[in-house]
């Protein structure tokens, strides 16, 4: 019986891949063809979606952007021996785009059914638990500290002194937390590992609890990812059943349970203490730092909290060891990073490099350039507070410190690609106004300085580019760096100022731009 | 389609509001049913949880999910964030508002309820395929205007297929 994939993560849904799994069984069905339909998770090759794949003769052959109109012809090409097709894209395996990646983390994703816990434990799914579960947990924090892994959700900071500090930390309840309000524009890194493979999700916070004495965990997932929800509901259920959580983690007589909740679309609880306030039924307001969640978190209690790409990255560094992740990736720099190629781009999808990689070999070597065919502009790395990059900052190595020595940031990994038609004027703008309607508005540099530019960019757009307003703005930025208590107000300047130091001309002004910081 | 029966608010939240759950999960609960947060639901609430109304209307009102009222049959949200800006959603933004005669993160509808709502929203995560959209609880990714129409027309027979069949 021949084996057929339709994907069934929110990008292929998006664009219809339901209603091509339906038409693929009617047409099976009608055609008195037994075939076996399999959901798998996507490749993230994106710009393939709807991706179908049909098992023969060992590998799996694909047909991209299927449609529904398109299903009978492609019985009739005789698809199910890999019949050419003007869809075909050939052996999925050997697609450049895929072959040239690293992928460690996303190892996985697209190859099986989201929600097969068979399919998870044959593609070395739960074999970093069982190596965990028999470590103490100092060592457990060790090796997570040895493998170099830092935060993956922005702040890139070493997740296994998280997880120290928490095992270090003396309470009768401690929680792991997974961050999964992935509010950035262009990045959906996050969304993909919850909806392809969640059972990994799943074990880097079991590893998390078990590693750090923590016997509870959340995942807080972002309102606008209903369909992740959904699945990591079922997932953890089937986790529950086969013994992976509970009183009883796959019988070691330890505990682990974990629950999902979805958060209310504000933007500003992807910040960590912003996110625990709303878990614990409160508006989502930045709370001050000291102390540190690891110390006092959720309700007060020691709280490991980490993004989803984080934990996601844990079973693999405890399958295969902390020196396997660490010969990946440059200086401080260790292991994968998931990248998100997004906007205006060609082949938009998820690429798992190691760190190093330099911005002109994402966007043309794998990207292709832009979809409109027009040159590239600028590039946005690190979601909507992180950077518009100028021409000239293409080749440098993607790399934490590489990055902020230019006042970079690599954030989350999205990288939105935008055409010579971009206005820089008009997105400095635009970045001030996300600022003032996501802002929890507990800081006042952040609440209104983030208005206050907005009218002043308004102003410049509207030609007075005299000195007075252009130094105002600087002032602005430079309050709401150095005055904002979180990121949200504290790097809302980065678009605005790259912009304005490395496209003047958008803002009608001339010449040298006045300062060279950002 | 947002076809409601009145639900009592206090019958809501005797049985959506469980010990131990967030807030945040017993709202989305009262919500998914009766299709916004209703006004009577917040005094109730407020004793179930041991808050005060206060606190329980500044935590809906704080958060952009929420709606305190129902919301139009056919409810639209565009993605307005940078990746589907560099893919045009602005203009598509534009031709959304004339082909529906209605403007985005308008609340006030002067001649009644509106048939029609357009939602500005940042980022549904399909930054790849933009410009993205939700109609009602169904995603679309690479929406062009023209593809919009065919959407909106579908939703609109759907609308009225829906109010028929609730006519008989």
């Amino acid at each position: 019986m021949t084996r057929i994939f339709v994907p069934c993560d929110s990008s292929a849904l998006a664009l219809g891949a339901d209603e091509v799994a339906q038409a693929i069984v009617a047409q099976a069905a009608q055609r008195g063809v037994e075939i076996e339909l399999v959901r798998n998770g996507s490749r993230g090759l994106l710009w393939l979606e709807p991706l179908v794949e049909v098992e023969t003769g060992g590998a799996r052959v694909g047909y991209s952007n299927v449609e529904v109109e398109h299903v009978a012809a492609l019985f009739d090409a005789d698809f199910l021996h890999g019949g050419q097709h003007a869809l075909s894209v050939g052996v999925v395996d050997e697609i450049a785009f895929l072959k040239k990646q690293q992928r460690l983390t996303f190892a996985r994703i697209g190859i099986t059914d989201p929600l097969s816990t068979e399919d998870y434990v044959a593609h070395g799914g739960l074999e970093g638990l069982r190596n965990a579960l028999a470590m103490r947990g100092a060592d457990a924090c060790q090796l997570l500290i040895d493998s170099g892994l830092r935060g993956r959700g922005g702040a890139a900071f070493p997740a296994g002194i998280k997880w120290k500090t928490v095992l270090g930390a003396v309470a009768d309840q401690k929680y792991v937390v997974c961050n999964a309000d992935e509010g950035d524009s262009g990045t959906f890194s996050d969304r993909l590992a919850m909806e392809s493979d969640p059972y990994m999700l799943i074990e880097g916070m079991t590893i998390a609890g078990i590693s750090s004495d923590a016997t509870e965990g959340w995942i807080y997932v972002r309102s606008e990812y209903p369909h992740a929800v959904k699945t990591l509901n079922r997932a953890i259920e089937k986790a529950r059943a086969a013994g992976w959580l509970g009183a009883d983690v796959l019988g070691s007589g330890k505990t682990f349970e974990l629950h999902v909740v979805m958060g209310g679309g504000a933007y500003v609880c992807g910040e960590e203490t912003a996110l625990l306030e709303s878990l614990e039924g409160k508006r989502g307001i930045v709370r001050a730092k000291p102390p540190i969640p690891a110390l006092s978190g959720l309700y007060g209690k020691p709280t490991v909290i980490n993004n989803v790409v984080t934990l996601a990255s844990v079973p693999i560094i405890f399958a295969r060891g902390a020196d396997f992740y660490k010969n990946f990736g440059q200086g401080r720099s260790r292991g994968t990073l998931p990248i998100q190629l997004a906007g205006n781009i060609r082949y938009g999808g998820l690429v798992e490099l190691a760190f190093g990689v330099t911005m002109r070999e994402l966007m043309f070597d794998y990207g292709g350039g832009t979809a409109s065919g027009r040159p590239v502009r600028t590039v946005q790395v690190g979601g909507p507070l992180g950077t518009y990059l100028p021409e000239s900052q293409w080749d440098i190595p993607l790399d934490y410190e590489a990055y902020a020595a230019v006042g970079a940031v690599v954030g989350h990994g999205g990288i939105v690609v935008h055409d010579d038609t971009a206005n820089l004027a008009q997105l400095a703008q635009y970045a001030m106004k996300f600022c003032a309607l996501e802002s929890c508005g507990k800081c006042t540099p952040c609440r209104i300085g983030s208005t206050r530019g907005v009218e002043v960019i308004q102003r410049i757009r509207n030609g007075d580019t005299s000195v007075k307003q252009v130094t105002l703005l600087r002032d602005l930025c430079d309050t709401m760096l150095n005055g904002s208590l979180c990121a949200m107000g504290g790097m809302t300047p980065y678009p605005v100022l790259s912009a304005l130091n490395h496209f003047p001309e958008d803002f009608g002004l001339t010449g040298a731009p006045q300062t060279a910081a950002a | 389609m947002h076809t409601r029966v009145a639900i009592a608010p206090e019958e809501l939240v005797a049985r959506l509001a469980r010990p131990g759950q967030p807030l945040l999960t017993i709202l989305h609960a009262i919500q998914e049913e009766a299709g916004h947060i209703p006004e009577g639901t917040i005094a109730p609430l407020a004793r179930a949880m041991n808050l005060s109304r206060a606190e329980v209307y500044g935590f809906i009102t704080y958060y952009h999910h929420f709606r305190t009222t129902a919301p139009a049959p056919i409810a639209i949200q565009l993605c307005r964030a940078e990746a589907c800006q560099s893919m045009g959603a602005e203009a598509l933004a534009e031709h959304m508002e004339q082909r529906t005669g209605c403007r985005f993160d308008s609340h006030h509808h002067e001649d009644g309820p509106a048939a029609v709502s357009l939602q500005s929203t940042y980022c549904l995560g399909q930054c790849a395929l933009s410009p993205s959209m939700m109609i009602n609880d169904k995603l679309y990714a690479k929406v062009t205007p023209k593809k919009f129409d065919a959407l909106l027309q579908a939703s609109q027979q759907a609308c009225s297929e829906a109010a028929a069949k609730e006519n008989v």
